[in-house]
């Protein structure tokens, strides 16, 4: 078995073989990560390009850590500070950035699409770290790591046919819609609920088996897993929504959480906004696991630069290669 | 690549008593096997690391604890082996800091895998003295490493392989000499 991809550029085209997989070999990176010493020299010499064209600590810093614990070194590039101000084109933006050589790139971008474009031209792996409303494909593996070691390690099928309440913006979460196509590969129902704005109809044709309930308390009843969204201010302009009326109708209460299985997960990708869209009671409850996403964030990247960087080699280096 | 079987070096009766010896001698080399750990490399050595641990239980010993160790991330070939390596996880179920740790494979060749062993210990803590044990000693090291206890020195030509067969992970039990026709 193999992770059989040279690109990371989204969760749907995998297959669900592959995903337990990525999430295997994710595991003795997880015991890497709690040991006194985290430093492997597994990558020394390799160069992890990280190209953020939007703006995020998070997931930088997770992708930067990975690398360092691997031994390897990063660029940095930031929109802000870099020369797409003065009218440089992305290609020639990321062309520049492989000129440097590096081994792969980690690649955010406010576009859908924009890293399948730059994988199409460069020789190097690309990992998708959000593009646009399309994907985040990391983010959902970290999320299904985390789903399966709360479901216990020894639980057989631990994802499969999970009922999943994704509560939200979906309609611009990119979160949304990888765990979508993640979790629907292990036959999970989906409810989704939030503002009707947020919730098109489209949404139910995305992947097999989601319905749509306007209502959080029914949206809720029996659910083994809790996918909270983060609430983008500045889409409550488009159309205008006061934060009061989302946190009355789409607040993560304890009273709420009630509803869900007792042993319901609550996900968040984070940033949250304790108090809009998550109670901090909840938060910080025993069902919340936040800090668990971000440890086993770190380890599910390390897994793919690991194997995408050694295992994304030429054929010809592995038919020359001594037995 | 094409492998023909030459000989077979060991039986099942062979092993056994191979690892007889090898866990008295490490028992006595090491005082009573006080503060001892075993550590078995992935794959073939985490089975004889468990097998020699029972035999130095039976010897009346205390309990010698037993940790399987994955070398994957600290290879030195990770660019020229498989195209597609395999992490698996490291089970050290006990503090390595002052202990005497056995470092135990079935195959002591180049010495490549004993040094990423090396460096993989070290990075759970500091024991007190590393050695090694290997069931069997093929030569051609590239590395200044030897092994403390060795159950049979073989010969061998750069062509040849030996093959260690364990039930736990073959489902036979032998250990055989092939070689490499292309």
């Amino acid at each position: 078995m193999s992770h059989g991809f040279h690109d990371l550029l989204g969760i749907e085209s995998l297959t669900a073989a592959q995903i337990e997989f990525l999430l295997d070999q994710s595991v003795p990176f997880q015991q890497f990560n709690a040991q006194p010493l985290k430093k492997l020299a597994t990558l020394r010499g390799k160069t992890v390009a990280l190209a953020f064209f939007e703006p995020s600590t998070r997931t930088r810093i997770s992708f930067g850590t990975a690398a360092a614990r691997l031994g390897a070194d990063t660029q940095n590039l930031q929109a802000e500070a870099s020369s797409l101000r003065k009218g440089e084109s992305l290609l020639d933006t990321v062309r520049t950035l492989d000129a440097m050589k590096p081994d792969l790139i980690v690649m955010r971008h406010s576009s859908s699409g924009a890293p399948h474009l730059v994988a199409g031209r460069l020789a190097i792996p690309v990992i998708n770290a959000g593009d646009g409303t399309h994907e985040h494909p990391t983010q959902a593996l970290l999320d299904a790591l985390t789903i399966r070691d709360r479901r216990g390690r020894d639980r057989k099928g631990r994802l499969d046919g999970l009922r999943v309440t994704i509560v939200g913006d979906i309609l611009h979460s990119r979160v949304a819609r990888s765990n979508l196509h993640l979790l629907s590969k292990f036959d999970a129902q989906f409810t989704l609920c939030g503002p009707p704005m947020w919730v098109p109809a489209q949404l139910e044709s995305l992947v097999p088996r989601v319905q749509r309930e306007p209502r959080l308390e029914r949206a809720l009843e029996g659910a083994d897993v809790v996918l909270v969204l983060r609430v983008q201010q500045e889409r409550l302009h488009e159309p205008p929504l006061p934060p009061d009326e989302y946190v009355l109708g789409y607040q993560l209460t304890p009273e709420r959480l009630r509803r869900a299985r007792p042993d319901a997960i609550v996900l968040h990708p984070g940033p949250m906004v304790r108090g809009m869209e998550i109670h901090p009671e909840v938060a910080d409850g025993p069902q919340s696991c936040v800090l668990e996403q971000v440890t086993n964030g770190l380890a599910v990247r390390m897994a793919l630069l690991f194997l995408m960087i050694v295992g994304g080699r030429t054929e010809e280096a592995a038919a020359t290669a001594s037995p | 690549m094409r492998v023909v079987e030459k000989s077979q070096l060991m039986s099942a009766t062979e092993i056994d008593r191979t690892l007889q010896r090898l866990a008295h001698e490490i028992a006595e080399k090491t005082g009573g096997a006080k503060d001892v750990g075993l550590v078995g490399i992935r794959r073939r050595g985490v089975p004889l690391a468990d097998r020699l641990a029972k035999v130095m239980r039976s010897l009346g010993g205390a309990e010698v604890p037993v940790g399987a160790l994955d070398i994957t991330l600290y290879r030195d070939d990770l660019s020229t082996i498989a195209p597609q390596p395999v992490v698996h996880s490291s089970d050290i179920p006990f503090p390595v800091d002052g202990k005497v740790l056995v470092l135990v494979d079935d195959v002591l060749f180049t010495g490549r895998t004993i040094r990423a062993a090396m460096n993989g210990l070290f990075d759970l803590g500091r024991p007190r003295r590393v050695q090694l044990c290997v069931l069997i000693d093929r030569g051609h090291r590239e590395l200044p490493i030897e092994a403390a206890f060795v159950g049979r020195h073989v010969q061998t030509s750069d062509r040849e392989i030996i093959e260690v067969r364990l039930n736990e992970i073959d489902q036979q039990e032998r250990v055989m000499l092939v070689e490499r026709q292309d």
